[in-house]
């Protein structure tokens, strides 16, 4: 007597507490086995792109913080910054641009944080998003000492930073790497070797190398599947190519390679911030540019490795005042494939597990 | 079900009675005694702070302003000591906080979530996507102007994104005026007039 069974169509999201924001998965199950997934994206879509072709060079570094990663919003103005700087011939100061390399670098910081935090809390750990979030306050501290603002910056300018460092930010900015090296030490403890989270996350959602290079995946993603590839190292900008650090690489593609490839990516920060900080010349911080620029026709595509991956911007100017097309490589959208083929042949829990995994965030899928 | 006529011509043997209906009576005889407002007031006196005290959102974050929510909710600006627990589920929150910016696609789910959300319901607009359309306003095709277009909201939260205390400070209005509501003489109310409506 064999037994009658059907496939159930499961839909998860828009509204979900650990869909990272507005993802819909219409999920195919076959008992608690994942068939297919089709993801529903587009929630979030705020025409950022349109938006841009009506505002002036410099009003969009603006809507580069908001409309698109909202966590990385220093990454993505430096992505814009530099795509318009090289569009126009502008040349940033060098104590501009070390700068610039420590906000990104803290940045980093932060989104992972806002990434394990809630990760942790998916799979179940709530003590992880309250230790991570503590973290993160002193990071949002520093940043608004700086730049007025806890989450959207408006700090990078085409030509420089808007503003010098306070007197004893320096200061500031040592005292907590020294504070927060042995905390990243405290997540391991936390997470690492505990086995309902080695259950959970090891072996699941594996993506082989030549999967992920067929799916575009890049930063941690790729990173995690043995794709050595770092958009710092092979094709710096800013004054990456000056400063000492490593990007971990792991090979087995699981969950648990992503997670510990961003917690080494965590330290790796740290050194770099350090460096950066040892290093900073004197000088000035900013390239003045005239509010309504124009750069002369031409095109050009800046790639900046984000937290999520390879970030990019192609912008196309036409000789006016308003840019005429900029196009935002988000590494999220990538990743979102990749991701969904990760999920098949697992079972629904596993849908959490890889989702957080994946570290996506909806407002870089639709910008 | 028994004792009820059927068929599409068939008029209902008595009106429908509804299921608060003792408790409106109850609440219009107090309300009439000497000294009875004091007892009804001091009653939702209790039941509001009782509700106040422990509004429970619905995980609602759209954009950044979620993070900022999650920020408050988390250990610097804790909102669990003001009995803030989020729910992920409608059905179990009394507090929808639309914390960020609304697209159109987004537009009518946000209004079933609020509709499933069982009443006394409130709305709290965080930020200014959510209030109105913030700084998607212009040469913007996707984003709704404000999510008072969808659901009726109480408290506007305005900030791009408001930092935390903010957000608390627009609760604490909210409970403010939580505690000042008219609960139960508003149900008696509703429930006496659709009685009247019914007979």
């Amino acid at each position: 007597m064999s037994l009658r069974t059907e496939e159930l169509l499961l839909n998860m999201g828009p509204q979900h507490p650990s869909t990272h924001g507005v993802l819909r998965l219409v999920v195919t199950l076959d008992g608690e086995n994942i068939k297919d997934v089709w993801p529903d994206i587009g929630y979030l879509h705020s025409s950022v792109e349109k938006m841009m072709e009506y505002r002036t060079y410099v009003q969009n570094v603006a809507l580069t913080d908001r409309g698109m990663d909202y966590l990385v919003a220093l990454n993505n103005e430096a992505a814009y910054c530099l795509a318009i700087e090289a569009l126009a011939g502008v040349e940033v100061p060098e104590r501009a641009r070390y700068i610039r390399v420590i906000f990104q670098e803290l940045n980093r910081l932060a989104s992972h944080l806002v990434w394990l935090g809630t990760w942790g809390i998916d799979l179940g750990a709530t003590t992880v998003f309250l230790w991570c979030f503590r973290e993160r306050e002193r990071i949002l501290d520093l940043f608004e000492q700086v730049t007025g603002g806890r989450l959207h910056h408006v700090y990078f300018r085409i030509g420089g930073v808007y503003a010098d460092l306070p007197d004893g930010w320096t200061g500031a900015c040592e005292a907590f790497l020294d504070y927060f090296l042995p905390h990243v030490d405290e997540y391991h403890g936390l997470l690492t070797q505990n086995p309902i989270f080695e259950a959970r996350t090891r072996g699941v959602g594996v993506i082989n190398r030549r999967d992920a290079v067929a799916m575009g995946a890049s930063g941690p993603v790729g990173r995690a599947s043995g794709i050595a590839y770092d958009v710092r190292k092979a094709a710096p900008y800013e004054v990456y190519d000056r400063l000492e650090f490593d990007v971990p690489v792991h090979t087995e593609g699981d969950c648990y390679a992503r997670y510990l490839v961003r917690m080494e990516e965590m330290r790796q920060s740290v050194r770099i911030v350090r460096r950066a900080l040892r290093d900073l010349p004197d000088g000035e911080t900013r390239t003045r540019v005239p509010t309504t620029m124009k750069p002369p026709r031409g095109e050009v595509y800046v790639r900046t490795e984000s937290p999520r991956g390879t970030l990019g911007v192609y912008a196309v100017s036409d000789g006016g005042e308003t840019p005429y097309r900029v196009k935002i490589r988000a590494p999220s959208f990538t990743n979102l494939y990749a991701l969904t083929e990760m999920m098949k042949g697992w079972k629904i829990a596993d849908v959490i597990a890889i989702l957080g995994s994946t570290d996506i965030v909806l407002s870089d899928v639709d910008r | 079900m028994a004792g009820v006529p059927s068929g599409p011509n068939a008029t209902p043997a008595e009106p429908r009675r509804s299921q608060i209906a003792p408790l409106a009576q109850a609440v219009e005889i107090l309300d009439s005694l000497p000294g009875g407002g004091l007892v009804l007031t001091t009653l939702e006196h209790a039941l509001n702070w009782g509700r106040a005290a422990s509004l429970w959102p619905l995980t609602f974050g759209l954009a950044c302003c979620a993070i900022e929510m999650m920020a408050a909710f988390a250990s610097r600006f804790d909102l669990d000591r003001m009995g803030v627990i989020p729910r992920a589920s409608p059905r179990q929150a009394d507090l929808m906080i639309v914390a960020g910016r609304c697209s159109i696609k987004m537009a009518p789910i946000v209004r079933r979530l609020w509709e499933q959300m069982p009443e006394p319901r409130y709305v709290i607009s965080m930020g200014s996507c959510a209030t109105c359309g913030g700084p998607f306003f212009y040469d913007n095709y996707s984003i709704l102007k404000g999510v008072d277009q969808v659901v009726p909201v109480d408290v506007y939260v305005p900030g791009c994104p408001p930092r935390p205390e903010a957000l608390i400070e627009g609760i604490l209005k909210l409970q403010e005026r939580i505690k000042t509501e008219p609960f139960l003489r508003r149900q008696a109310l509703a429930a006496i007039e659709a009685q009247a409506g019914t007979r």
